[in-house]
């Protein structure tokens, strides 16, 4: 039996999502294959990986992390600049850590001039993290939106609890939402569905499925990608064709087996930047294949690498 | 098994004698259809009639066993395209390339990492499969030491590789009877290479330049008595990797393509000199339905994240990872140190003893086994509740390790501590912690 070529067609499309603005802006989604699969549908948007920099930075986070930004670790718009200038970030990702009220607690005013600052110093398109305190972060996202009005950021994570908040917010001064639910399909779905009965349109949103590192889930993140990604091609279900966000530098950077030393772990190897880079840049790819259209990560050689292989991959 | 119960039953003598247990030959063969029954029942099936039957419910990717002994590993016999279908089978195997160019302490050194780079996770231990023994220097006597060498120094099974054929023999002779897997069959010697194999009880490489290639002669190595083999269909980028890797899973479950139906091998060695992207092309090969991999070296830093991916992707989704049930420690906690409880689902115990461990606070963390599910789902089951938890907490002995009496439980079963400290009785003091895992560190600091 000689070997043709099987190709899947679907039914259905992902939807697409821009953020940025003018021609700054970037959009991602719209793929009408699953990952990579470039022989059975379009894929008209690579995936992008936005670059971490965080407004506090905690104190045990290991070498690998620190080292490639120690000059400006203290001043995210400087570190912001360093990963467009150097370390060539497509987009930007705020990490509003400082604000959680267990840690400095800073107000949503600081946040939102901070974002003002932020977006007149960097030629790249936002995203905006809260500290994922629920409260909080419906008080300090829908602040920066209002005073960032038409900015386009892209602004999350809104959950059950707050979306209500958060996505109006969007919708009132033009912003794009991500749409977080707990690893299930449903939940993502009912979430999507929550939001844009609001009035948010479809394209205004992105989904996170509370993304999973390696060794930490990574599995449950992979597979209820690839079941989204799955009823939005093959079943054409409207209501899951959101493009998909992971959040998973901070995720990856906690890690046991990323932090601990030799002395402490003799099995594990003297290299820690080595296992760093690849827990992280692994745990970007794996989610990739499953169906992301926007990784937001840390380390520059893990970016790097998930780059090549994109690149290479949709070449 | 391929066969509808009717065109089972048009095999079966048809006689209704009763003699497999089902009261015709009707119901047995659809019993055999769904799988719940044996062909061996039946006394009277014929011969022929079992050739085809067996044929119809071979798995349409073959199952290649290479190496034998404990340290034996089977690649193939996958079924599903995603994980959340079913299970994915055989773990992709993780390989290491040795050669007769290498001098003897690279040799030793990589063969040493191969057997000794390990790790515990889950109970279970995570470690590579093979070793693949390549002769580039031409000359049959040196690679056929190499190979000699190599059976003295691992257990794990063999990739005997050498594009020419008289050093392929001396290795193949060498290892006879070790189950090895030899790269590779060509169109043009493959005729040669399946007698070779036959004769040593080896499986075979099928390599071409692409899978139209491959699919051409792997026929001919099958009739030359030689079903064992692997497919290399000559990918040495990326992104022809994931297309052959994909097309060829296609071909076996969609079309149902014997010629195809068989595991593959990526030689992501070959595909770059950088150790992290290599890393990368493994790690694609272990999500996207590459069967064996061959590396540089297996090095630490490498395979751990590498096997706890590949740990992930292959487990049961339908069944979660568990822990064993017992008192963990966390750094080295004594008699004052706080004590924790949780449930025995491997993703909440990694998450929690991560963040202890950030914590540096000694303490003492006790999983109970609750059927691996997570906290909230375990009380909605009503397993992590206050009746079963008190007990085991008793049983635990964790009462004999500490000079204090508080237990602290997950902020998300908060409503439990009146029941719980009631069942515990005034020995204890029922401590609620945080919900989420990551505000861990700053509670256990502040107590
Ligand atoms: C996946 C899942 C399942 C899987 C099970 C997976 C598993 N192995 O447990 C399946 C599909 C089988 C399942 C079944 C059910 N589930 Co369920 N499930 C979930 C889901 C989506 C994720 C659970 C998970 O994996 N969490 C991740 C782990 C790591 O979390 P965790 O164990 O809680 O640990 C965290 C914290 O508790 C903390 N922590 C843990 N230990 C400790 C200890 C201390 C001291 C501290 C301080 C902190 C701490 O750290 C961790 C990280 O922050 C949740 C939704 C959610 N938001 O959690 C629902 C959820 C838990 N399920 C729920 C329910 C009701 C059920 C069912 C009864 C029926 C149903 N609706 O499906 C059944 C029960 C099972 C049974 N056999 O009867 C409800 C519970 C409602 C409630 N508030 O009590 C939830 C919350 C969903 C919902 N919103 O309705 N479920
Ligand atoms: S034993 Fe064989 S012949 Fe007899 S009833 Fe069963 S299937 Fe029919």
């Amino acid at each position: 039996m000689a070997f043709s070529a099987l190709t899947e067609k679907y039914s259905g499309k992902m939807g697409t999502l821009t953020f940025g603005s003018g021609d700054q802006a970037i959009t991602v989604g719209g793929q009408a294959a699953m990952p990579f699969c470039t022989f059975d549908g379009e894929i008209p948007n690579k995936p992008i990986v936005a670059m971490e920099v965080y407004d506090v930075v905690d104190p045990e986070w290991p070498a690998a992390v620190v080292d490639p930004f120690k000059d400006v670790i203290n001043d995210p718009i400087a570190w912001a600049k360093k990963n467009i200038d150097e370390y060539g970030a497509k987009a930007i990702c705020l990490q509003l850590a400082s604000t959680d009220p267990n840690g400095e607690n800073k107000s949503a005013d600081y946040a939102a001039e901070l974002v003002s600052k932020m977006i007149e110093a960097i030629s790249v398109p936002l995203v905006v993290w809260g500290s994922g305190n629920v409260e909080k972060d419906a008080e300090v996202l829908s602040k920066i939106c209002e005073v960032n009005e038409g900015k386009n950021l892209l602004i999350g994570p809104a959950v059950e609890e707050n979306y209500k908040k958060i996505a109006a917010a969007c919708l009132g001064y033009g912003h794009n939402v991500v749409s977080q639910s707990p690893i299930d399909v449903n939940m993502a779905k009912q979430m999507n569905i929550l939001i844009s009965n609001l009035g948010l349109p479809m394209d205004k949103i992105i989904m996170e499925p509370s993304t999973g590192a390696l060794g930490y889930g990574v599995e449950y993140s992979y597979s209820v990608m690839e079941r989204i990604s799955l009823a939005a091609l093959a079943q054409n279900d409207e209501k899951m064709q959101c493009p998909i966000t992971n959040d998973l530098g901070k995720e990856c950077w906690k890690a046991r087996e990323v932090k601990l030393t030799e002395e402490e772990e003799p099995a594990f190897g003297p290299d820690l930047e080595k296992r760093g880079v690849l827990w992280e840049a692994i745990t970007g790819f794996d989610m990739l294949l499953a169906g992301s259209n926007l990784l937001i990560m840390r380390n520059p050689k893990a970016v790097k690498l998930v780059e090549e292989c994109i690149d290479e991959l949709l070449a | 098994m391929g066969l509808t119960g009717i065109q089972i039953f048009k095999l079966l003598p048809k006689t209704n004698c009763k003699e497999c247990g089902s009261p015709t030959c009707l119901a047995f063969a659809m019993a055999l259809a769904g799988g719940k029954a044996e062909l061996d029942k039946c006394p009277y099936v014929s011969d022929e009639a079992k050739a085809t039957l067996s044929e119809a419910s071979a798995p349409p990717i073959r199952g290649v066993v290479i190496g034998t002994g404990d340290k034996a590993k089977k690649v193939g016999e996958e079924l599903v395209f995603y994980r959340h279908e079913k299970t994915f089978l055989n773990p992709t195997a993780i390989a290491c390339l040795v050669t007769d160019a290498m001098d003897d302490a690279e040799v030793d050194a990589k063969i040493d990492n191969l057997n000794n780079v390990q790790f515990e996770r889950v109970g279970l231990t995570l470690e590579a499969d093979l070793l693949a023994v390549r002769c580039v220097s031409g000359d049959a006597g040196k690679f056929e030491a190499l190979v000699k060498k190599a059976l003295g120094a691992t257990e794990k099974g063999l990739i005997i590789m050498a594009d020419d054929f008289a050093a392929l023999e001396a290795g193949a002779k060498a290892a006879s009877g070790k189950g090895a897997l030899l790269y590779a069959a060509t169109a043009d010697n493959c005729d040669q290479v399946a007698a070779l194999a036959k004769e040593t009880g080896a499986s075979v490489v099928a390599k071409g330049a692409s899978i139209e290639e491959v699919a051409d002669f792997t026929g001919k190595i099958v009739s030359g008595g030689v079903k064992d083999i692997v497919i290399d269909a000559g990918a040495r980028d990326i992104k022809s990797m994931f297309y052959n890797d994909n097309q060829i899973r296609r071909a076996a479950l969609k079309a149902k393509n014997r010629d195809l139906g068989f595991p593959t091998i990526d030689l992501v060695c070959d595909m770059t000199d950088d150790p992290y992207k290599e890393a990368m092309l493994a790690s694609l090969a272990i999500a996207k339905y590459g069967a064996i991999v061959v590396m540089s070296d297996i090095d630490k830093e490498r395979m751990l994240p590498l096997f706890v991916q590949r740990l992930n992707i292959y487990t049961d989704p339908q069944r979660p990872m568990v822990m064993d049930e017992g008192i963990y420690e966390i750094n080295k906690p004594g008699p004052d140190s706080p004590v924790i409880i949780t449930t025995n689902f491997a993703l909440t115990y990694f998450i929690v003893a991560a963040e202890i461990e950030a914590s540096r606070v000694p303490t003492w963390l006790l999983i109970m086994d609750v059927e691996g599910m997570s906290v909230l789902t375990a009380w909605s089951a009503g397993k992590f509740v206050a009746d079963a938890m008190a007990p085991f907490v008793v049983k635990s002995g964790i009462r004999d390790k500490i000079n204090h009496n508080k237990i602290i439980i997950p902020g998300y079963v908060a409503q439990i501590s009146g029941e719980f400290q009631e069942e515990l009785g005034s020995d204890w003091e029922v401590v609620i912690g945080t919900r989420e895992a990551s505000d861990i560190p700053a509670f256990l600091k502040a107590l």
